[in-house]
């Protein structure tokens, strides 16, 4: 059984308007030690994805169905006390803005120690001792001046370092990391994500990574989701979604890059942008902006405009989109016909 | 001096972008040896220090850009790359006169416009025009767009009926793809993609030939990036626009620029045409950004470590200014600043391993 197990997942904000439908029938797993990347751009839902998964949404935010099984628990409906047995311990967070996570007004061996301590009965030395020892494993220079510095003390680079330490103080199974680092420079970036990488292989952890930047996925990655209006609408293999995408708007995104035109050539761009969550088009999310809404007789197809698609296999791919469906079939009764 | 002045008359100046298509050779726009610093001591009570017995005057300053040439071709679009706090936002707002030079000058057209009066800079600003990197923040909230579009039209042709400025304004909305329609409406009405687009159109508005846009599309959506790219790139056609391109983005350099200036610590250390410097970088500081951008390709490509962090702007490195991250440097970059200089392809590299050939 895999470690984390997230089926039909619908998230819902109360708004005067009526709920508005943020995530749904979101469906994924995590084994131990994989590495899942969830990609979208903004508003797609990729973060309240990430923040349900502890259920650290806040009202008018909540899950309004679905679950959410880790280690073999429901975590969708469990208590606070409960929940806080998993968070920071068994399942930890680093956020974006590393500004944003650390107390400004703790020194950064505050921070460790207090986190430690909230979880295991441990003396404040042991849980220096602990601090100290992560800040060298995320190779801080000079980590025993650093465990008494401020966070404004610290470059952008190192503060995500100390995130990463304080995300893996309490060697916990899962990290979920929310574009950890589209505040950082590329050059940091790549630092910053290869210690990640480096330290969530040597300790088994598994790695849910959101990110807006494919370049990012592809290289750390071994699974993918992409979201659309608050809906998964591929998964599969990272590899094989970034060399033969099948849905519309995830071979729009890959070649809207600019690495996939030859310099100086026009780009291909999606037309239209992302619907707003509050006010989805009918059928498919994706239809308006679609350029294979219609069929071979050059008519929209109807079940684009009527119905929203549900998941189909397509190889080691799960796709929800009508073209794609169509498309399955057709091979399938080739197969059967030649079988026949 | 009168004479100095009456070359900067608006007639003047619109009598040489006459002759615009003969001098293709003069570049638009030429920098020269700019430096800028930003004091960080406040006034000059907060500077004085009293100091073993004597009462002196200490002055900081973050010195954001040192010394700096460059020549912006006619019809190129210039990209300056870099990482945060290498200068580079600050050489668009410098060249286009909202930040003053500490010192070296800035031409347009051969003629020097750094040290120009805000009145006599009226003329260069209409050819002049800057797009910024967050459309939720440059556009007025308080103003519709047909307001927004308007303003730069009535400042710079005065003269200008309001049906001539309406039709300016439709026009402008029409060629970045904004329903001319929605003039009435607020920023705030439309996604960070149009904004973008308006904030275009209102660059656009006044028919510029040079146009600064710092960062962009840094602040959109990558599917939403590649529109507003393909529109800048479609003016750039139509209008035969020369633009300064600053942007932390090296794939969207890749696509869109003609030559690329890679700054570090508020110096240039490579300026090439895309192709070669992409094919070839030869500053260690290039290759180790070139090595670092996250790339669709199967195999994960070993990146060019950097040891250390970007130092301080407040207190420069000795030398050359990378020496203290580059795996090459030797005793010669650490005491001497190392200049640009050319090599093969018509790259020029400011670095001592190049020249020597070590590198």
């Amino acid at each position: 059984m895999a470690l984390l197990e997230v089926n039909n997942l619908d998230v819902r904000f109360a708004l005067r308007g009526g709920d508005v439908r943020a995530l749904r029938d979101v469906c994924f797993t995590l084994d131990r030690g994989e590495r899942l990347g969830i990609v979208g751009e903004s508003g797609a839902g990729k973060s309240v994805a990430a923040f349900s998964l502890l259920n650290l949404i806040a009202k008018p935010g909540y899950i309004a169905g679905g679950s959410i099984i880790f280690d073999g628990k429901e975590l969708s409906g469990m208590k606070d006390r409960g929940l806080r047995r998993v968070r920071g311990n068994r399942i930890s967070m680093i956020f974006q803005d590393p500004m944003m996570t650390l107390n400004p007004v703790l020194s950064i061996g505050e921070q460790m120690v207090e986190s430690l301590k909230a979880h295991r009965r441990i003396s404040t030395r042991e849980a220096r001792a602990i601090a100290l020892h992560k800040l060298n494993q995320v190779q801080i220079p000079s980590p025993e001046t650093r465990l008494d510095q401020y966070p404004h003390e610290l470059s952008g680079g190192m503060r995500q370092r100390v995130i990463i330490a304080i995300a893996l103080l309490l060697d916990p199974d899962i990290i979920i990391a929310d574009e950890p680092t589209t505040a950082l420079d590329v050059t940091i970036q790549a630092e910053i994500m290869d210690l990640l990488l480096e330290l969530c292989d040597k300790h088994n952890v598994g790695l849910v990574l959101i990110t807006h930047d494919l370049g990012v996925v592809s290289q750390v990655t071994q699974r993918m989701l992409v979201m659309y209006a608050g809906r998964v609408i591929e998964q599969g293999p990272t590899r094989e979604i970034i060399n033969g995408p099948q849905h519309p708007y995830t071979q729009g995104l890959i070649n809207a890059l600019p690495q996939m035109a030859t310099p100086g050539s026009r780009l291909n761009q999606i037309p239209g942008s992302m619907p707003s969550l509050s006010n989805l088009p009918s059928g498919c999310a994706f239809h308006p902006r679609c350029g294979f809404v219609n069929d071979a007789n050059g008519a929209p197809r109807k079940a684009c405009l009527d119905k929203v698609p549900g998941f189909v296999d397509s190889g080691n791919c799960r796709v929800a989109c009508h073209m794609v469906a169509e498309l399955v079939n057709q091979q399938q009764r080739d197969s059967r016909e030649e079988v026949l | 001096m009168t004479a100095a002045v009456s070359q900067h008359d608006p007639k003047a100046s619109a009598a040489t972008a006459g002759n615009r298509e003969q001098d293709t050779a003069a570049p638009l726009m030429e920098i020269r040896h700019l430096h800028k610093r930003f004091s960080l001591s406040g006034d000059f009570l907060e500077q004085l220090k009293f100091k073993s017995g004597k009462l002196i005057r200490e002055q900081e300053y973050v010195h954001a850009i040192n010394g700096i040439d460059l020549d912006i071709r006619r019809g190129e679009a210039l990209c300056v790359v870099g990482e945060s706090g290498c200068g580079k936002s600050t050489v668009a707002r410098t060249v286009m006169g909202l930040l003053a030079p500490s010192q070296g000058e800035i031409r347009y057209e051969g003629q020097r416009i750094d040290n120009l009066s805000t009145k006599e800079l009226l003329p260069y600003r209409r050819r002049m025009q800057m797009i910024f990197q967050n459309p939720y923040a440059s556009l007025n909230p308080r103003m519709t767009i047909q307001q927004t579009l308007e303003e730069p039209i009535r400042l710079h042709h005065p003269d200008w009926s309001k049906e001539r400025v309406r039709d300016q304004v439709r026009d402008v909305m029409d060629s970045v793809g904004i329903d001319s329609d929605w003039g009435p409406r607020f920023g705030h009405e439309f996604s960070g993609g149009q904004r973008q687009r308006i904030a275009i159109a209102r660059a656009l508005a006044v028919d510029p030939e040079f146009i600064v846009a710092d960062e962009p599309i840094s602040a959109l959506d990558v599917s939403i990036q590649a529109q507003v790219l393909n529109l800048m790139m479609e003016a750039q056609q139509q209008r035969n626009l020369t633009y300064l391109f600053i942007t932390h983005d090296l794939a969207v350099v890749e696509h869109f620029g003609t030559r690329v200036a890679v700054m570090y610590l508020g110096m240039v250390c490579e300026l090439a045409p895309t192709g070669t410097l992409f094919a070839k970088p030869r500053h260690p500081y290039t290759q180790a950004l070139l090595s670092a951008i996250p790339r669709l390709e199967d195999d994960r490509p070993q990146h060019i470590r950097l040891q250390g962090e970007v130092p301080t702007p407040v207190n420069l490195p000795s030398g050359c200014v990378f020496h203290g991250r580059c795996p090459h440097a030797n005793e010669r970059c650490r005491k001497e600043v190392p200049t640009l200089i050319d090599v093969e392809d018509g790259a020029r590299v400011a670095c001592h391993g190049v020249e020597e050939g070590r590198l």
